[in-house]
């Protein structure tokens, strides 16, 4: 899934400083699996901004809903009625979410409530972990299943480099190194000589790094 | 046991500390509570196990909205006791009362 975090409430509060009637926007995807911008956190930035305008004696009007996925222009439509009722919008959903909305309702204002992080998956309760990067061309079953593009802090192809120590990486002693994990795994397997390929050059083109990325499928298209 | 606590202490029971959520404190501020408590039993003595080490992380969090907001994380406490202690509930009711008293009123105008 998407992981994302909440933005600071400072922050958001910033955002909406001259607005007097708000919606917050949730949505039931990725960010509410990540228990980020599902209903149960729009209703608690909801109070939580009631609370912070109450206090400046400068009450918020603030109304909230949730779609079933804001980067679907299918349920977006479905705001169509009440979205411009108000002075602004404040989207709990991935960075998709707000400019799928901004697209459609060109005359409003949407703000991202949170901050779009990575793709990933919950590790344990309440932690989240990158696993991919999106680069557009997946390799894992070379590395038994060990993402060296997004676990890599230098998505290093033939690592580790000379920063790994005693299993971490020298970015953060918190951080895995995942070469070491690759390393100890092929070892473990009896495939250590699967690490002595050199891998061609790779096209990072397919990745970010080609610019923004589209995907047609001829078969789905009208 | 005949014990008083000050009668500006509202009580509302729910099964467990565990049903206890996040939104129920916040929402106590903002509807003008000047503060919230709750008063779980002691930890390892969850009858559901965890209820009262988990609202205690959700007391935690409140804590860090208000204290984000500028308001005065001390309005929201967390106290564990066990059932059996009637005193110690009277005796943290005084307590938390003294402490708000200290506080002054919520800044929040209802
Ligand atoms: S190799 Fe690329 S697509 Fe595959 S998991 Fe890693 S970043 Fe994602
Ligand atoms: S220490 Fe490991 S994870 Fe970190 S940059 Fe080097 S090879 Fe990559």
């Amino acid at each position: 899934m998407i992981v994302a975090d909440r933005k600071p409430l400072t922050e958001i509060l910033t955002m909406i400083e001259a607005q007097e009637k708000i919606l917050i926007v949730g949505c039931k995807g990725c960010v509410t699996v990540c228990n980020t911008g599902g209903l149960k956190e729009v209703e608690i930035l909801a109070s939580s901004l009631g609370i912070a305008r109450k206090k400046e004696n400068r009450p918020l009007t603030i109304d909230t809903t949730i779609i079933e996925r804001q980067c679907d222009n299918e349920y977006v439509e479905q705001l169509r009625d009440k979205v411009n009722d108000y002075d602004a919008v404040l989207s709990m959903a991935c960075g998709v979410g707000p400019q799928f909305l901004s697209e459609a309702y060109p005359g409003q204002k949407f703000y991202p409530a949170v901050n779009t992080t990575f793709y990933g998956g919950a590790v344990a309760h309440g932690i989240w972990e990158e696993r991919c990067a999106g680069c557009g061309t997946c390799i894992i079953h070379d590395f038994e299943g060990l993402c060296p593009i997004a676990r890599c802090a230098k998505s290093l192809l033939h690592g580790p480099c000379g920063g790994s120590s005693q299993t971490k990486c020298e970015i953060n002693p918190d951080t895995q190194c995942i070469w070491d994990h690759i390393v100890a795994r092929k070892m473990e397997l009896g495939k250590l000589e699967d690490l002595m390929k050199v891998r061609e050059l790779r096209d990072w083109r397919s990745a970010r790094d080609g610019g923004p990325r589209q995907s047609i499928r001829e078969e789905l298209t009208q | 046991m005949r014990l008083n606590y000050p009668s500006e202490v509202k009580v509302l029971q729910v099964p467990c500390t565990g049903r206890v959520d996040i939104l129920h404190l916040l929402k106590a501020i903002e509807d003008g509570a000047d503060g919230v408590y709750v008063a779980g039993c002691l930890e390892g003595e969850c009858h559901f196990l965890t209820g009262n080490i988990k609202t205690k992380k959700k007391v935690i969090y409140v804590k860090k909205i208000l204290e984000e907001i500028g308001m005065n994380p001390d309005r929201v406490e967390m106290y564990n006791l066990s059932s059996a202690q009637g005193g110690r509930f009277a005796e943290i009711a005084h307590e938390m009362t003294e402490k708000i008293h200290k506080l002054g009123p919520t800044p929040i105008k209802k």
